[in-house]
C-alpha cells in the first residue's frame, strides 16, 4: 500500500506531499522557524511560491486562488507572528467554506511551551477556527498529516486546516511514505442524498403553486450549476441566490431574480415572502438572509439540502432536511421528477409585476461619479463573465446588485465574516487561478487601507488585476447606518481629512494609475483598464459620499418591510 | 431538560479542548464532563451532562458529530442507561455527631476512606441525583471539602 521508501528531510517531505497533492501555487512569507523550508524552497522549480507582504495577505490570496479554482489555497508562514497573522484570514476562510491548507513554521519542540522567541500556541489559537488543525510530533507523522489535512480540507463541507511543524522536524529525517489513501474514522461526510427524501422533495416540487429556489455557496462549491440550471429551466421555477451563491444560476436568465435577503432585490424577497414552497440549496440561512425569522417564508413549505447536517435547523425549522451533497441532490431530483408539474406562470407573472414595481434603478449626472454607475458599466464591457472579487461594504452590496454575474465562481467575497482588507489580496490569489478572464476588484477605500501593501505583490509578479477604488472618502456602510439610525452623527467614519492621495500611493509600489471623477471619465478608464494586462491597474473613481444601498431590510427586521428610499423610510410594504 | 450524552473520541491531546470550547463558543450549556481511556487505548469515552431543549440538544449532538476526533455520539438519555457518580467529601468530626454520620454513610451505602480525630472523609457512588442528596443531608454537620466526578454513563447490556 506504500510508495517505495525514501529517505528525507521534514522540509524535503513537506515539498513531496505538496507535489503529490497536485499543488502548483503556495502563498508564503519566510521566518526563523521556517528556514530550512525556505532552503529546500531555493531549489524547487515545479511550485510557484508567491511571496507576499503580510501573512494575512496570503491567506485571502490563497482564498482567492480556492474559490476560483476549487482547489484549496495553500499557505506557508512562520512561527509566532507569522502564524498569528493568518488568523483572520483562515475565520474567514472558515464562515465561507473555503478549501485551505496553512503550513505554520513552530518553535523547536523541545521548547513548545517555554515562552521562546516567536512562540505562539496557534494550534490552540485557530481550534475554533479551523475545521481540523493538527501540531505534528514526529516527522514520521509529517506525510500523513499532510495527507489529512487536504482530505479534510476539500472533502464534505469545505474549510481551512492548519497543520503547525516543529522546527525540528522540518529538520529531522525519515523515510518518505506517502499513504495511498486517508481513512478518518470520524470524519465521513454525507455525500449522497436519501432517496426517500428526494422523493418527498420532488413530490412537493411537482406540486407546489408558487416554488422558489434559494441557492447558496454550497452549489458553487459543488460546482452544481449545470444541474441547477437545469431544473430551474425545466420546471419553470425562479431562483435567487445569497451573496455566495450568486454566479450560480445565469444571470442572463428570465428566471433569475438576484440577490435575498438584507440588500437583495425587491422581488426577490417578495417571492420569498409569498412562495408556497421554498428549495434552499447549499444555503444556512443566515441572518442577513432572513431578517427576523419568525416571519421569513411564512407560507413556504421549507425543504434545506445542505452537506453538513449542523446547517439544518441552525437558525430555521425545515419541514424536510436532505442533508447531502448539493450536487447530488439536483441530480437525483431531476431525474425523480414527475412528468408533468404545476404551471408556474401565473406566479411568475406576480414576481415581474414586483420587479417592475421596485426595480433597481440609480440617476447619472454629468458631473459626478456613483458605485452603481461603475459597476454596472464594468458588468457591461465585461459582458458578466469576470471573475469579480470585492472587499466588504456599500461597493460589495451595489456589486451583488449591479455586477450580472453569468458564471459559477465569478464573486469571490466575504460574506460572512465581513472582512474589510479581503479584496486586494483575494483578487491577487484569484488572478494566479485563473488566466482565462478578466480578474475585477471592487474596493472601498477604507478596506483598500487594509492590505494595500500586497500592490507590491501584485506589482511584482505583474498580476493583471484591475483595481476598481470606489472612494468616497467615507466608511459608507456604517456611515450608511449612522444615518439611518443613528441620528446622523458621523461618528469616526469620515476619511476625507485622513485618507493618503492613493493614485501617488500605488504608482509609489510601481502600479498604473488613472483617476475618474466623472462618468465620461469613468467610461474611459474602465476600458482602458479592461484592456491592459501588463501587470495590476489602479482606477481610482472618486465617488459622492451621501450614496446610499437600497432597497435595505433594517437589521433584525421582516423582509416583508423593505426600505426602499432615504426619504420614506416609513415605506413599509 | 437535561441530557446525558455519551461521545467516544480520539485519545489524543486537546480533543477535550476541543470539545470543551465548542460548547461555550456555540453558547451551549455544560453542567459536567468527564472523560476517560476505554478498552482501546486509542479511544476515549466522554461523558457529558447538558441542558436544553430539543432544538438546541439536537444542535449540541450534530455540532459533537461534526469535530473531527469524535468517532461516535449517542444520547442516552431516552435510552436504558446506568449512570453513575462518584463523590468524595471530608466533613467535621465530633463526638456528638459521630454516631449520626456513620448511620448516614450506611444508609447512604458509602465508605470511609480516611478518618482523622477532627474529620472523616468518604466515598459515595451514585446516579447525580443520589449524590445530590447525600450532600444535602450531609450539609448540617459540616462539609469541609467536596469533590464530583462528573456523571459517567453506559449503556445497559443486552
Amino acid at each position: 500500500m506504500h510508495t517505495t521508501a525514501q529517505k528525507l528531510n521534514g522540509s524535503e517531505i513537506f515539498f513531496e506531499c505538496l507535489r503529490r497533492e497536485k499543488v502548483d501555487t503556495i502563498f508564503g512569507y519566510p521566518g526563523g522557524a521556517l528556514l530550512k523550508v525556505y532552503e529546500t524552497l531555493y531549489d524547487v522549480t515545479d511550485i510557484k511560491h508567491i511571496l507576499v507582504r503580510h501573512e494575512q495577505g496570503a491567506t485571502h490570496m490563497a482564498e482567492g486562488y480556492a474559490r476560483a479554482t476549487g482547489k484549496p489555497g495553500v499557505v506557508l508562514v512562520t512561527s509566532g507572528p507569522g502564524a498569528t497573522n493568518t488568523v483572520t484570514g483562515i475565520t474567514n476562510a472558515y464562515m465561507d467554506s473555503s478549501p485551505m491548507v496553512v503550513f505554520t513554521g513552530q518553535v523547536p519542540s523541545s521548547l513548545i511551551g517555554n515562552d521562546a522567541f516567536q512562540e505562539a500556541d496557534i494550534v490552540g489559537i485557530t481550534r475554533p477556527i479551523t475545521k481540523h488543525n493538527f501540531l505534528v510530533k514526529d516527522v514520521r507523522d509529517l506525510a500523513t498529516t499532510i495527507r489529512k489535512a487536504f482530505f479534510l480540507a476539500t472533502n464534505g463541507r469545505p474549510g481551512p486546516v492548519l497543520v503547525d511543524m516543529p522546527k525540528d522536524i522540518l529538520n529531522a529525517e525519515c523515510d518518505f511514505i506517502w499513504p495511498d489513501s486517508v481513512d478518518i474514522r470520524g470524519f465521513k461526510p454525507t455525500i449522497t442524498c436519501h432517496a426517500n427524501q428526494i422523493e418527498k422533495a420532488a413530490k412537493k416540487i411537482a406540486a407546489a403553486k408558487r416554488p422558489l429556489l434559494y441557492i447558496g455557496g454550497g452549489v458553487i462549491s459543488s460546482n452544481a450549476s449545470k444541474e441547477l440550471t437545469l431544473l430551474a429551466k425545466a420546471l419553470n421555477i425562479p431562483v435567487t441566490m445569497t451573496l455566495q451563491g450568486l454566479g450560480a444560476f445565469p444571470a442572463s436568465e428570465p428566471l433569475n431574480m438576484g440577490m435575498l435577503g438584507m440588500h437583495g432585490t425587491y422581488w426577490a424577497n417578495q417571492a420569498v415572502n409569498k412562495c408556497d414552497l421554498l428549495i434552499a440549496v447549499g444555503a444556512r440561512f443566515d441572518d442577513r438572509v432572513t431578517g427576523k425569522v419568525e416571519t421569513f417564508a411564512p407560507q413556504a413549505y421549507k425543504i434545506h439540502n445542505d452537506i453538513d447536517p449542523t446547517n439544518v435547523d441552525k437558525n430555521i425549522k425545515v419541514d424536510l432536511p436532505v442533508v447531502g451533497d448539493s450536487k447530488d441532490f439536483l441530480a437525483q431530483l431531476i431525474k425523480a421528477l414527475p412528468e408533468k408539474s404545476e404551471n408556474h406562470d401565473s406566479w411568475l407573472a406576480e414576481i415581474d409585476s414586483w420587479r417592475k414595481q421596485c426595480p433597481l434603478t440609480f440617476t447619472v449626472e454629468d458631473d459626478s461619479l456613483k458605485t452603481e454607475f461603475v459597476i454596472s458599466r464594468v458588468s457591461e464591457e465585461t459582458e458578466g463573465n469576470a471573475v469579480v472579487v470585492t472587499d466588504v461594504g456599500q461597493h460589495q452590496m451595489w456589486t451583488s446588485q449591479y455586477y450580472h454575474f453569468n458564471n459559477p465562481r465569478s464573486i469571490i467575497t466575504s460574506g460572512g465574516l465581513g472582512t474589510m482588507g479581503y479584496g486586494l489580496p483575494a483578487a491577487i490569489g484569484a488572478a494566479f487561478g485563473v488566466q482565462d478572464r478578466p480578474v475585477v476588484l471592487f474596493c472601498g477605500d477604507g478596506g483598500f487601507m487594509m492590505n494595500i501593501q500586497e500592490i507590491v505583490t501584485a506589482v511584482h509578479y505583474k498580476v493583471p488585476i484591475k483595481i476598481f477604488l470606489l472612494n468616497n472618502s467615507f466608511l459608507g456602510m456604517v456611515r450608511q447606518w449612522q444615518e439611518l439610525f443613528h441620528q446622523e452623527k458621523y461618528s469616526f467614519t469620515d476619511l476625507d481629512e485622513s485618507n493618503p492621495d492613493f493614485l501617488k500611493v500605488v504608482e509609489a509600489f510601481g502600479c498604473k494609475g488613472m483617476r475618474a471623477e466623472n462618468p465620461a471619465q469613468a467610461e474611459a478608464a474602465i476600458k482602458e483598464a479592461l484592456a491592459y494586462n501588463e501587470g495590476p491597474v489602479f482606477v481610482e473613481f472618486r465617488v459622492i459620499k451621501k450614496d446610499m444601498v437600497f432597497p435595505m431590510v433594517p437589521a433584525g427586521g421582516s423582509i416583508s418591510d423593505m426600505l426602499l428610499e432615504r426619504l420614506n423610510p416609513k415605506t413599509m410594504v | 431538560m437535561k441530557h446525558l450524552i455519551s461521545v467516544l473520541v480520539e485519545n489524543k491531546f486537546g480533543t477535550l479542548n476541543r470539545v470543551a470550547s465548542m460548547f461555550s463558543a456555540r453558547g451551549f450549556n455544560l453542567q459536567s464532563i468527564s472523560i476517560g481511556e476505554t478498552e482501546d487505548p486509542e479511544i476515549s469515552r466522554m461523558t457529558i451532562v447538558t441542558r436544553g431543549d430539543d432544538q438546541i440538544v439536537s444542535q449540541v449532538l450534530k455540532q459533537l458529530n461534526r469535530l473531527i476526533d469524535t468517532i461516535k455520539v449517542t444520547d442516552l438519555t431516552h435510552q436504558p442507561h446506568v449512570e453513575r457518580e462518584l463523590l468524595l467529601m471530608t466533613l467535621k468530626l465530633s463526638k456528638a455527631t459521630q454516631h449520626e454520620i456513620f448511620e448516614l454513610i450506611n444508609v447512604f451505602k458509602g465508605k470511609v476512606v480516611d478518618i482523622k480525630q477532627k474529620s472523616i472523609t468518604i466515598e459515595v457512588i451514585g446516579s447525580p441525583d443520589k449524590i445530590n442528596t447525600t450532600i444535602d443531608i450531609f450539609r448540617p454537620y459540616g462539609i469541609r471539602e467536596l469533590a464530583r466526578s462528573g456523571a459517567v454513563a453506559i449503556h445497559r447490556g443486552e
